[in-house]
């Protein structure tokens, strides 16, 4: 084997809305003032990560009809709060997710070309779809979209939005103040978009940003969702974090680019990965089986049983036996505002299964959930943590990963001091930023008007 | 407290509207202008730190859902000039962090927005300036405007003063006046302590403090609550500009700041009037409105020269600026006169238009403040951390709480 090292891409992913985060830990601090997102940013820059992720839904999730409390709850809005974070920071790039459902695309391309000159060129846009109208009955147009449009919406308000991007070249601007011409062309910015979803024309207002187009994340899992990643996305947010799903997720969605006329290095890979670090690999695995006790909790089990159960299980022991009735096979799901809940496509066949696993390990409900649950996909000492994320990186089971700390805002700071340095000693980590751009992190071309592409410096 | 009136012990309250290079479309073409610069964080975060050593109570942000025009209804082919703009809210997040004290008051354009989003885009503006947020709301009725989003056509207005133009602006406010309605109720959505991270029971939020708004208008309906938790402020200042009946109904019904455009003091004192009395209708009058004159300003020690300095802008234009706001060419001291009889007349502070802001923004903070100071009508120090404390407002109890 001759392969050449490849170089790992690194992101952090704010805590989130699940039970990931360990907000009851005496060093949870605030979800929502900006001194978590600065502390959280400025530990991601100062070790030299490719950019900050931020999710985002737009209901707060709820489920037996009532708003779900045991996770954090409340989120800032993500443009603005990206804005905010540009001011803190001067290489790291700005991912955001933003729903193509219910916003519109020329105010959208004005937010992301706007946040990529205040950001000298740092953004990046995680597209995301949705439909149901459980989230529509927060939006002017409410739940207008049938779920099989989803996708011919999102691919179609992101064409849009491209269009809107390159209405301008970037050679408009002049400025001559001697002979008084602000603009070269009467017509800059000019665009028509008739198309299924989107019927609009007229002129863009925001000049060509720094990188021309923000980077486009797409973090679907269905075979639309990847084939939307492979026409159109920069990147993809994976959830497939073990050896051999990871390869598997790998090898099917680049092999997919060729039909689109596209290169392999053009759409990176990166999973979603949780980690927790010890001194050894002994004290990692305990601190790990603490941290996943903490994320489970008995009353977060039972409500994540619902998940599959789709019924009211408050009335069981979490410490006991796994329900014998089998789930509500009903449409309306007891939970929702949760991407989730669709993954348990066949629930009976999962609620078997799980009490022949409950059966034969002796677990309640409460083991089960943190046995089967998301289980840390790192877990050790600094050394083994790095040398993993460098296997799993060179077996090309990724291209890097989106890391998800479960303590806000300092769950990132031990691996910035720890595991960084190692990855640095690899040889597979930059230990400078080489350029200023989010594309210039991540090895991607500048896009040139209407999809010309130039090789990134 | 009744409404916010001025007596001659009150202090004044000053604001700078921020517009490109500023409000003379030649403004760029002056060497200060820095027309290269518009695009960059840079050029913003001096403006307002600028404003910020001048101890302004805030500075609002020009803002549109198409490009800058000399048409008021129509766009324009121009290339003479600024054309292109950032978006009001994330240019004022991006100088947030590096600010301290003034307030961010950024443009949101009602007509084809989402208030959910616009909610929570301003409260989280006031989260990342500590308390410093506020927004200045507005509608569009151009049709170029409507045709960039395609979800519906706005009757083209011809004539200013005919029925159906008064409907179809009396339209666009009503549905402005839901879409602030919507924004405030989502800032109470959530009340300030229900967050409260009980690790007994496991519980992040004590749901009961969470509301659903329930609102149905005519143009959207919204469930709520806001994903986002209640911003520091609680409600930021809304603000709005009102030139004649139908927004002054708007201001006196959904704002806590409003701009109008008197000439005179007997304008001004009809124009308080009218708003009172259309606040007093509204069932507000005894809320707190702030009601603070535009004015354009050219601001020169000599006045000579800066009524030269307008003459030759306008030569370069080739035609005389014109403005909806009286325009005042003179000297710190001259507009310090003119501030101080408006402000009898009823007025309690003013948001002025620098027409070129490299040159006359500084005129205001390092001639035009010191005057006011002299005269102790205008503060020494920051006497408050959030916008709502440097406008006198105290801080509302949320409208879902319980009593």
């Amino acid at each position: 084997m001759t392969k050449p090292l490849k170089q790992i891409h690194l992101a952090a992913h704010f805590p989130g809305v699940n039970n990931t985060t360990v907000w009851s830990d005496p060093r949870a601090g605030s979800h929502i003032e900006f001194s978590s997102f600065a502390h959280f940013a400025r530990t991601a820059e100062r070790a030299k990560f490719d950019f900050l992720f931020l999710a985002e839904g737009l209901r707060l999730r709820e489920q037996g009809g009532k708003i779900y409390d045991l996770d954090v709850v409340g989120r800032p809005d993500t443009f603005t709060v990206l804005a905010a974070l540009a001011a803190v920071t001067d290489r790291l790039g700005l991912t955001g997710t933003i729903n193509s459902t219910f916003n519109e695309p020329y105010e959208v391309a004005r937010q992301f070309a706007s946040l990529d000159h205040l950001s000298g060129g740092r953004s990046a846009w995680n597209v995301v779809t949705s439909w149901d109208a459980f989230t529509g009955e927060n939006f002017r147009r409410g739940g207008f979209l049938p779920q099989e449009e989803r996708y011919s919406r999102a691919k179609e308000f992101l064409a849009t939005a491209n269009e809107l991007f390159d209405s301008w070249h970037g050679d408009e601007i002049v400025a001559d103040q001697a002979t008084g011409t602000f603009l070269r062309d009467a017509r800059a910015g000019a665009f028509v978009h008739r198309g299924q979803h989107f019927d609009i024309h007229g002129r863009f207002d925001v000049p060509r940003s720094p990188q021309g187009r923000p980077v486009i994340f797409q973090a679907g899992d269905s075979d639309e969702g990847r084939e939307f990643a492979a026409s159109d996305a920069d990147a993809i947010f994976s959830r497939y974090a073990t050896l051999e799903e990871g390869q598997a997720f790998y090898t099917d969605v680049k092999k997919r680019l060729a039909k689109y006329g596209r290169r392999p290095e053009e759409l990176l890979i990166l999973p979603a990965a949780t980690f927790v670090l010890g001194d050894t690999d002994d004290e990692a695995a305990e601190l790990a089986r603490e941290v996943r006790r903490r994320q489970v909790s008995g009353a977060t089990a039972l409500k994540h049983l619902e998940f599959v159960w789709n019924r009211d299980l408050s009335a069981y022991d979490p410490d006991g036996p796994l329900p014998d009735i089998d789930p509500d096979p009903g449409e309306e799901h007891i939970a929702r505002g949760r991407a989730q809940v669709r993954m348990y496509r066949d629930p009976v066949a999962i609620a078997r299964e799980w009490r022949r696993l409950a059966e034969a390990n002796h677990w309640s409900i409460r083991d089960l959930v943190i046995n089967t649950g998301n289980r840390q996909t790192f877990v050790g000492s600094p050394a083994t943590v790095a040398r993993t994320i460098d296997d799993f990186v060179q077996a090309d089971a990724s291209d890097g990963f989106i890391l998800v700390p479960h303590i806000t805002p300092g769950g990132l700071d031990e691996f910035a001091d720890k595991v960084v340095p190692l990855l640095q000693e690899r040889g597979v980590f930059r230990t400078e930023y080489e350029g200023t751009t989010l594309r210039d992190h991540l090895g991607l071309a500048h896009p040139d008007r209407a999809g010309e592409t130039r090789a990134a410096s | 407290m009744s409404s916010t009136s001025s007596s001659p012990s009150s202090p004044l309250h000053l604001a700078v509207a921020l517009n490109g290079t500023g409000w003379h479309p030649a403004s760029w073409r002056e060497p200060v202008a820095r027309p290269h610069d518009l695009f960059t964080a840079g050029y913003w975060t001096d403006l307002v730190q600028e404003a910020e050593r001048g101890l302004l109570d805030f500075v609002t942000i020009e803002d549109g859902l198409g490009l800058q025009s000399s048409h008021f209804l129509d766009p324009d082919d121009r290339t003479d000039q600024v054309r292109g703009r950032l978006d009001a809210v994330l240019t004022a997040a991006r100088v947030a962090p590096l600010t301290r004290h003034i307030g961010l008051v950024p443009t949101v354009i009602a007509t084809h927005t989402e208030p959910f989003h616009i909610s929570k885009a301003v409260a989280t503006l006031d989260y990342v300036s500590t308390g410093r947020a506020g927004l200045r709301v507005q509608i569009t009725a151009r049709p170029n405007e409507a045709a960039h989003f395609g979800r519906r056509t706005i009757p083209r207005i011809t004539t200013y003063d005919d029925p159906a133009t008064r409907d179809t602006v009396a339209g666009l406010f009503d549905e402005a006046a839901d879409h602030v309605e919507v924004v405030r109720r989502l800032w109470d959505s959530w009340e300030d302590d229900a967050e409260i991270r009980d690790v007994t029971t496991g519980r992040f939020v004590d749901r009961d403090k969470l509301h659903y708004i329930d609102f149905h208008g005519k143009h959207f309906s919204v469930k709520g609550p806001s994903i986002t938790p209640r911003p520091p402020q609680g409600q930021p200042p809304v603000t709005a500009l009102a030139h004649n009946t139908i927004p002054y109904r708007f201001v006196a019904r959904a704002a806590d700041v409003g701009y109008v455009t008197p000439h005179d003091p007997d304008r001004a004192r009809a124009v308080i009037a009218e708003i009172r009395a259309e606040q007093e209708a509204a069932g507000r009058a005894a809320e707190p409105l702030h009601l603070f004159a535009d004015l354009v300003v050219f601001l020169d020690d000599d006045p000579a020269l800066a009524a030269a300095r307008r003459d030759r802008l306008d030569t370069l234009a080739g035609e005389e600026y014109t403005s909806d706001a009286r325009i005042f060419a003179g000297s710190p001291t001259q507009l310090a006169d003119l501030l101080e009889e408006l402000r009898a007349a009823g007025l309690t502070g003013f948001r002025l238009r620098p027409a070129v802001l490299g040159h006359d923004l500084p005129a205001i903070t390092r001639g035009l403040v010191p005057e006011l100071q002299r005269r102790d009508v205008f503060r020494r120090a920051y006497e408050a951390g959030t916008l709502r404390g440097l406008l006198g407002l105290p801080r509302p109890a949320n409208r879902y709480a319980a009593a």
